[in-house]
């Protein structure tokens, strides 16, 4: 069958599933709507935590990030993973123990502060709103590379799907969607990892074929750092950047990833606070699936593209690819604009180097895109990377609009303005808000703004430096006060910003950059993006102090916290 | 009454501290140590085409973390017993 039709129809049943998940987990009241009635299994919502997790860029481009970075990247792979580490031991149970809606909910009641909460509000809604463009814009772009429909086209089918499921059955109707998300993309993700695993190494498992050696008996890793020195490319396995920046940022990816209000929201939905433990556990296994396969899909595609077009020795004449004698898949990709040629020496060569004599411009995306055709898999394999591509983005998109859609009716239209709403009225202010949202969303992914590829920064940042110091200390430490708290968070979330700023630009408006961001200029030499570090040492720092030196919070505060240090009575929160 | 649920509350979050703090040792040690500051120490022990830091950082600390989580969970779940202070 053509692939084109064949991408139709694979496409067009997993979106009848959604669909038909939406009609089937309608929301019927807020409970359902804002933590799906807190009936939902841990591994079922360690699965749907999964795909909240995975977006549009762990999915397409994580892989090929990994194959430009080598080593490097490890700090994607650990800071991404580990932070669930934390979450299960600092955050998940206790807040799911507490047992309101939110995030901002939980900074309120704890620093018996309404400004504590708008603070939290803010914070959250600038970093889920920045994430979610980046998902908006893998929607268009999935749609316009696997289907040839507009770029504006495939948005709007996108919204229109998250809209169906997100407005009617809200965290319950996303939840069970983000299950059946999670069970396309991993298999997507998969399937061709497993394939192109075994055509190099003769291993099915991409995790032990990334340690295990090619046809000839010379290890992968080995082959590929060899092949890289000599097309002028830094080893593959060697560190490139200093040690203090890449703990620093490992750092920053591990607290920002407990901090995101998205992912915390999930933990809300188990009946217990043991599974909230155990959720987390399950998460990190259907997460740590497709990460541990990540390196090896990275590694193994950059190998393969490395091999076709330079396929005998740098040093002989006719060692690089004749561009005539090109495969069909680097046709394909030619006309999508992510691999590009230009024959800089007219000798109708390829040459693929480091440096300014490089004659190909490699987008990193294609690791992940072009893998099945490189590994010359069957059109159906190529059909479902789009369903996986299509599933990471809208289940992503999901979970963050419903974090900002909560915090809109929840935080601050019952918590702020209309106090005595009823349960009905708050329902469809839940409902209202997040069609709101959607198309929030979608104005941004029809005009994504010049900074969206520096905002994940943004995102991670924020929640390192803001939201994860003052949920910590709120359980932890009985001490920190209201003004602590508040003071904590503005130190940790505007020195992180300003930081970003001065080497990104004033809102990232191009050429208001302080300095050039460049490793010369950096504080000790840590990037922007790694900041988040250093923010949440100063919130914590400001935090403590200030609340060492004012009043100490009421009694029953410290009530509240003892109370949310045990398990036992998390039941009894679950008819809130 | 309050008095001794009060002080098993504390002695209940001591020794849960004890746990979580052992765990965040391993979990920096496999990840930033093994991982990142110790990989020069460690690049004389190959695996596989690269050296055990590099396996580490890739995979090894990954699964660390997993295993870490749920023998929290259980360490955790008996502690909720010993004390009295478990769910049901």
């Amino acid at each position: 069958m053509e692939l084109q039709t064949l991408t139709f129809i694979v496409v067009g049943l997993t979106f009848a599933l959604y669909i038909g998940i939406a009609i089937w987990a309608k929301a019927g009241s807020t409970g359902e709507f804002y933590a799906a009635g807190r009936g939902v299994h841990p591994v079922a919502n360690g699965m749907a935590t999964a795909a909240d997790w995975m977006s549009a860029a762990s999915f397409i481009s994580m892989a090929g990030l990994i194959a430009f970075m080598g080593y490097d990247a490890s700090l994607f792979l650990m800071g991404w993973t580990g932070g669930y580490v934390l979450l299960a031991m600092l955050l998940a149970p206790y807040l799911r123990k507490f047992g309101k809606f939110t995030v901002p909910e939980f900074i309120g009641d704890r620093y018996y502060s309404q400004t504590a909460r708008m603070v939290a509000v803010l914070c959250l809604i600038v970093a889920s709103l920045t994430y979610v463009i980046g998902q908006m814009k893998g929607i268009g772009v999935a749609f316009s590379r696997f289907l040839e429909l507009d770029y504006e086209t495939g948005l709007f089918i996108g919204m229109g799907i998250v809209f169906v499921y997100a407005v009617l059955g809200g965290m319950k109707g996303i939840t069970y969607t983000q299950i059946a998300q999670y069970c396309v993309l991993i298999m997507a993700y998969t399937i061709p990892a497993i394939f192109i695993s075994l055509q190099l190494t003769n291993n099915p498992i991409p995790q032990m074929g990334l340690f295990g050696s090619l046809s000839d008996g010379t290890p992968l890793l080995a082959r590929l750092d060899e092949t890289l020195i000599d097309l002028g490319f830094p080893q593959y396995t060697a560190q490139k950047t200093t040690t203090l920046n890449m703990v620093f940022y490992t750092f920053s990816l591990m607290i920002g990833t407990a901090g995101l209000p998205h992912v915390i929201i999930r933990f809300f939905t188990v009946p217990k606070v043991r599974d909230a433990r155990l959720s987390a556990g399950w998460a990190l296994v259907f997460i740590g699936i497709l990460y541990t396969t990540a390196p090896a899909v990275g590694s193994m595609a950059f190998y393969n593209l490395a091999k076709t077009v330079q396929p005998g020795p740098v040093s002989a004449v006719d060692g690089a690819m004749a561009y005539e004698a090109r495969p069909q898949w680097f046709k394909n990709w030619e006309t999508t604009g992510l691999l590009k040629f230009e024959d800089k020496n007219g000798d109708g060569r390829v040459q693929y180097r480091k440096g300014g004599d490089n004659e190909l411009k490699v987008d990193r995306d294609i690791m992940v895109l072009a893998n099945p055709e490189i590994a010359k898999l069957p059109n159906w394999v190529i059909a479902v990377v789009a369903a996986g591509g299509l599933a990471a983005a809208l289940s992503t998109a999901a979970g963050l609009l419903l974090a900002m859609s909560t915090a809109i009716s929840h935080d601050l239209l019952k918590g702020m303005f209309a106090k005595n709403i009823s349960e009905k009225g708050e329902l469809m202010a839940a409902r209202i808000s997040m069609a709101g949202v959607i198309a929030i969303a979608g104005w941004f992914g029809l005009h994504p703004p010049g900074f969206a590829a520096q905002v994940v920064a943004l995102a991670f940042g924020l929640a390192a430096s803001s939201i994860f110091p003052a949920l910590m200390m709120g359980i932890f430490n009985k001490r920190v006060n209201n003004t602590g708290a508040v003071l904590g968070m503005l130190a940790g979330l505007l020195s992180t910003l300003i930081y970003i700023f001065w080497f990104k630009g004033w809102f990232f408006v191009p050429g208001t950059e302080m300095l050039p961001n460049k490793p010369e200029n950096w504080f000790l030499g840590i990037q922007p993006e790694a900041f988040g570090t250093i923010g949440a040492a100063i919130n914590f720092a400001v935090a403590i102090l200030v609340s060492k030196v004012t009043k100490a919070p009421p009694e029953h505060i410290q009530h509240l916290v003892e109370d949310i240090r045990t398990p036992r009575g998390a039941g009894a929160a679950t008819d809130h | 009454m309050s008095t001794p649920q009060a002080t098993s509350g504390e002695a209940y979050w001591k020794a849960n501290l004890r746990i979580i703090t052992i765990h965040l040792v391993i979990w920096a040690f496999v990840s930033y140590f093994c991982g990142i500051i110790l990989r020069p120490l460690l690049a004389g022990i190959p695996v596989g085409g690269s050296d055990l830091g590099f396996w580490f950082a890739q995979q090894g600390s990954m699964f660390v973390f997993i295993a870490q989580i749920f023998i929290y969970a259980a360490q955790i779940g008996k502690l909720d017993r010993q004390f009295d202070v478990h769910e049901d």
